[in-house]
């Protein structure tokens, strides 16, 4: 199976996706980068403008189509990824997008997206992860972190997070990565791998929110701590952090540990591998950032290929469409026990 | 062999009941296709238990199987039965207070053990005490006859046991002068696999016949004409299968794939387990998570330029009500079946009922109106699909169309209709991509300009937030009130371009009937029994409930009063005194059955007294 979908050459830039719409998130919201990066990966992908859609629920995230120059619909809270479904499976050949928050994809549209992801129907799922409900004005979400305080967490938030990343590799995902909204090189890399996949593709996008969760990801942005805190991981290589890239994770049969670089030689660290062989690393890397003396790691945890639902139900109409002959409107109101009466 | 006399009856009512195990359903089944094919008009009522095996021998384990078959039009599965097939105690304890007086009960006496009449809490054996007097009794040891007829089958005795459905099928052909080639071949074709099943279900349906043939119990056989309906090609049909088949014709007929996104739930299942077998049809059939993800995928392959559906009951509706309102004010072309059961909740899953009209007119926030139609019998279910089809594409609307669990599993022959006696469905998008306005609508329909994914250049945006005629978000108080009144007035264009039912008797006189959906076979009746009686009733039976047909007002002016029949506590019956300022009274029952045209005969006649 092709890793990436097909190419066609289409000369488009940047400009052909402006909306004419001014986008209305805060100033300073990251919502603004990951638009900005999106809107650079869509002239890369070669597909048609016109084939182009994004479906997105409610949240600020979700008023992405709007702020994009291709078909786009905006839907209601936690379906978007049951309406691109049917958006997908009625014509294959577009490429469908589903830009999403962290209250609107795992709260209200949790059921939805662990199905999507479970049938790899091939769509790009998009998380803006700030941790808060933005849109309704600052209550605690289902990434909230303990203790949080919030508008309905006067005394802290008691529950429990989510991960998204480990969601989406429990349920099936065959794409799964993480960036950051402060990284936009990394961002524009990871979703435009993303959009390319063949199969459900699942980007969390740690995304701050300067009204109600200012800061949040400071850790993994400032510029004077995050070199111990953010490992790039990439394909085949060590999974290396540190200012002089001095420590590694290192994968002990069982989970991940810091080591000193020095202690090893390279050859014998651990290497990040994206092909989804290995389940528990995948798990255990995925699972690092809800270790507070853990790094956290960005970029694609698992590049698996599988074949996608739509073409599985292609396939299963060309089957049978083969051992029944093609079903035309006289062989359908003959079909059954007939009987004449005169 | 004794003489035996042949008798010809016009009609006949037979209920086949038995533990939900027994086999009726499948027995119902095989009688009403060997009926068809014998040119007998006909009608059938499944009525079963929700769950799918309850405790043996139990009255809540009975599953019943109810058939009318006639040499003249039938509308109905019979109100009481005048032969029951009971196979055990509990199916003859539930099924004996509606079998008419001195009607013919068949019951299989090896199943009258201390232990079934316990469990179907019978103090003594009805089969010995004097409580059948008033009933003609065949006592036949079914289960002892199909042993024996079984004797050299290898099979199990439990296994052998369950062919007993097959021999009290037989007794029945030979009853009511069936052939039994019909059931012959469905055996060989269903257990094709299984050679000593075939060889077991024909052994025991033919010994059934044959005992009744020679056994001094049965001295009379009865003949029913063949039925003088309209010559042409028929087939027997359930609502469920025939509405599935509706939605393939409107596809082909509008050159569109036909996609389903559909959760499981009684009583529609059925209608996705019919659609998920015509792939070489191209029907796409999505089992969603749930019921919002069912009608939320359609709504997706809506917008993407696919005919699509989404299929439920009562319950399903409810959750699926928001998402409903998102087809509304986007403007997609969609059709929401509710096979209605019994509510509110869980209700009465297997049972029928018509308490869904409110939910389908007003379940949703906000000012969403949505055309409702429904269908009034198991084929017609077939038109009404196509029909809503044709609506939704029209006007670019969603449709809501409402049937419930009685036509749902009742059968009746189909007349099939000829390719060409179906309408295309035009299906337009825009065409000017330099002024493309998704909410620029026809003056006639006022339905907006379509355009999907995929037409270059039209590239636009919809949502659920109120939109300007661009397509761009708008909080402009007028143009919020604008389009509410436009979507509003849409709607009530729909009755422009859908035919107006016929009114049945005088246009005018003392009483009007206004009845919907699966009551027709039921007031047809009573209404035929009205005429003959001379009573001074009219009837009009709606199919398009929203909008309500134009000349309906008109109608009501003509009779002093109005009664609407339903088996609901008095839904339309509140619509119809809003719209027209008229005191309509309701006849209402929710027993989770049919209406009974005999207890319908008697209010229309006490209505007619109290003028």
């Amino acid at each position: 199976m092709a890793e990436t979908m097909h190419i066609e050459p289409v000369k488009l830039t940047r400009d052909d996706f402006t909306s004419p719409i001014d986008a209305r998130w805060c100033p300073g919201c990251g919502d603004y980068s990951i638009l900005a990066q999106m809107k650079k990966v869509l002239p890369e992908l070669g597909v048609p403008k016109e084939n182009i859609v994004f479906i997105a629920g409610i949240g600020c995230s979700s008023r992405f189509p709007y702020y994009v120059d291709t078909y786009g619909y905006h839907t209601i809270h936690g379906r978007a990824p049951a309406i691109a479904s049917g958006v997908k499976i009625a014509n294959p050949d577009l490429k469908v997008f589903v830009m999403t928050g962290d209250g609107d994809a795992l709260s209200i549209g949790g059921n939805h997206f662990i199905h999507l992801c479970r049938r790899n129907i091939d769509i790009t799922i998009v998380l803006f992860n700030n941790e808060i409900y933005g849109l309704t004005k600052g209550q605690y979400s289902p990434t909230s972190k303990q203790g949080q305080i919030t508008k309905s967490s006067p005394y802290g938030s008691i529950e429990r997070p989510f991960n998204p990343v480990e969601m989406a590799l429990a349920a099936g995902a065959t794409f799964v990565a993480r960036t950051i909204d402060r990284e936009p090189k990394h961002l524009e890399h990871i979703l435009k791998r993303a959009a390319m996949h063949k199969g459900t593709s699942f980007v969390e996008v740690y995304q701050n929110c300067v009204i109600f969760n200012d800061g949040v990801y400071n850790s993994l942005t400032d510029k004077k701590v995050k070199d111990d805190n953010l490992i790039y991981m990439e394909n085949d290589k060590s999974l290396l952090f540190g200012k002089e890239k001095e420590k590694a994770l290192h994968w002990n049969g069982t989970r991940f540990e810091v080591v000193q670089v020095s202690d090893h030689s390279v050859d014998t660290l651990t290497k990040h591998k994206e092909d989804g062989g290995n389940p528990a690393a995948e798990f255990a890397l995925s699972s690092l950032s809800m270790e507070a003396h853990l790094p956290t790691p960005i970029g694609v945890f698992r590049n698996a290929h599988i074949p996608t639902y739509e073409q599985m139900l292609q396939k299963q109409i060309d089957d049978v469409t083969e051992q029944k002959g093609e079903g035309t409107l006289e062989t359908l109101l003959n079909s059954g026990k007939t009987f004449e009466i005169k | 062999m004794s003489d035996k006399q042949v008798k010809t009856l016009e009609s006949i009512t037979i209920r086949f009941a038995g533990d939900s195990g027994d086999g009726m359903q499948l027995t119902g089944g095989q009688f009403t296709d060997t009926t068809a094919i014998a040119g007998n008009d006909l009608n059938t009522f499944p009525d079963y238990p929700a769950e799918i095996r309850a405790p043996v021998g139990t009255t809540f384990g009975v599953s019943g199987f109810q058939i009318q078959l006639s040499s003249k039009p039938v509308h109905t599965p019979g109100d009481a039965p005048d032969v029951l097939v009971a196979m055990n105690p509990a199916a003859l304890k539930v099924n004996l207070p509606i079998l008419r007086d001195n009607g013919i009960i068949i019951v299989n006496t090896d199943s009258f053990q201390q232990r079934n009449l316990d469990l179907a809490k019978y103090e003594s054996n009805p089969l010995e005490d004097d409580s059948l007097k008033l009933y003609q009794v065949f006592r036949v040891p079914i289960t002892t006859l199909t042993r024996e007829a079984l004797k050299d089958s290898p099979l199990r005795p439990k296994e052998k046991d369950r062919s007993k459905n097959f021999f009290a099928l037989g007794m029945t052909y030979w009853m009511y002068t069936r052939s039994m080639e019909p059931t012959l071949e469905w055996i060989n074709t269903k257990f094709k696999n299984k050679p000593e099943l075939i060889k077991a279900n024909t052994l025991a349906l033919k010994a059934g016949y044959n005992f009744a043939l020679s056994t001094e119990i049965f001295t009379t056989s009865y003949r029913i004409e063949r039925a003088s309906i309209k010559p042409g090609k028929y087939r027997n049909i359930t609502g469920n299968e025939a509405t599935a088949l509706g939605f393939i014709a409107a596809a082909k007929k509008a050159g569109k794939e036909l996609y389903l996104g559909s959760y499981p739930i009684t009583p529609a299942s059925d209608i996705l387990h019919e659609l998920s077998k015509y792939r070489n049809y191209g029907v796409k059939t999505f089992q969603a998570e749930d019921e919002i993800a069912g009608i939320a995928s359609a709504i997706g392959a809506s917008y993407a330029g696919d005919m699509a559906i989404t299929t439920t009951s009562g319950p399903g509706l409810a959750l699926k009500s928001e998402a409903l309102g998102l087809a509304v004010i986007t403007e997609l072309p969609l059709v929401v079946v509710n096979v209605q059961r019994g509510g509110p909740s869980t209700g009465l899953p297997t049972k029928t009922e018509q308490a869904d009209l409110m939910q389908a007119m007003y379940g949703r926030n906000g000012e969403a109106p949505v055309p409702i139609i429904a269908a009034n019998s198991p084929s017609d279910c077939f038109n009404a699909a196509f029909e809503a089809m044709e609506v939704a594409f029209k006007f670019n609307t969603p449709v809501l169309l409402l049937t419930d669990g009685y036509i749902a599993n009742g059968a009746e022959p189909w007349l099939i209709p000829k390719v060409d006696e179906l309408p295309e469905i035009k299906v337009e998008y825009a065409t000017d991509p330099d002024n493309y306005q998704p909410y620029k609508r026809d003056e006639e329909t006022l339905s907006r300009t379509m355009a999907i994914p995929g037409m270059a250049g039209f590239e636009h945006h919809v949502g659920g937030l109120e939109k300007d005629i661009t397509g761009n978000v708008s909080y402009v108080p007028e143009i919020h009130h604008e389009m509410v009144n436009l979507r509003a007035e849409k709607i009530k264009r729909v009755n422009n371009y859908t035919q107006e039912p016929e009114l049945f008797g005088e246009p005018e006189g003392e009483l009007l009937v206004i009845s919907w959906g699966s009551t027709y076979g039921s007031v047809f009746k009573a209404m035929e029994e009205a005429k003959n009686r001379g009573l001074s009733v009219s009837w009009y039976h709606l199919r398009w409930i929203n909008p309500l047909p134009k000349n309906l007002g008109t109608i009501i002016k003509h009779f002093k009063k109005v009664l609407v029949p339903e088996i609901n506590l008095g839904q339309l019956v509140k619509l119809i005194r809003a719209e027209y300022l008229v005191d309509a009274q309701g006849f209402n029952r929710v027993l989770g059955l049919p209406l009974n045209s005999g207890e319908l005969l008697e209010a229309i006649e006490s209505h007619l007294k109290g003028l």
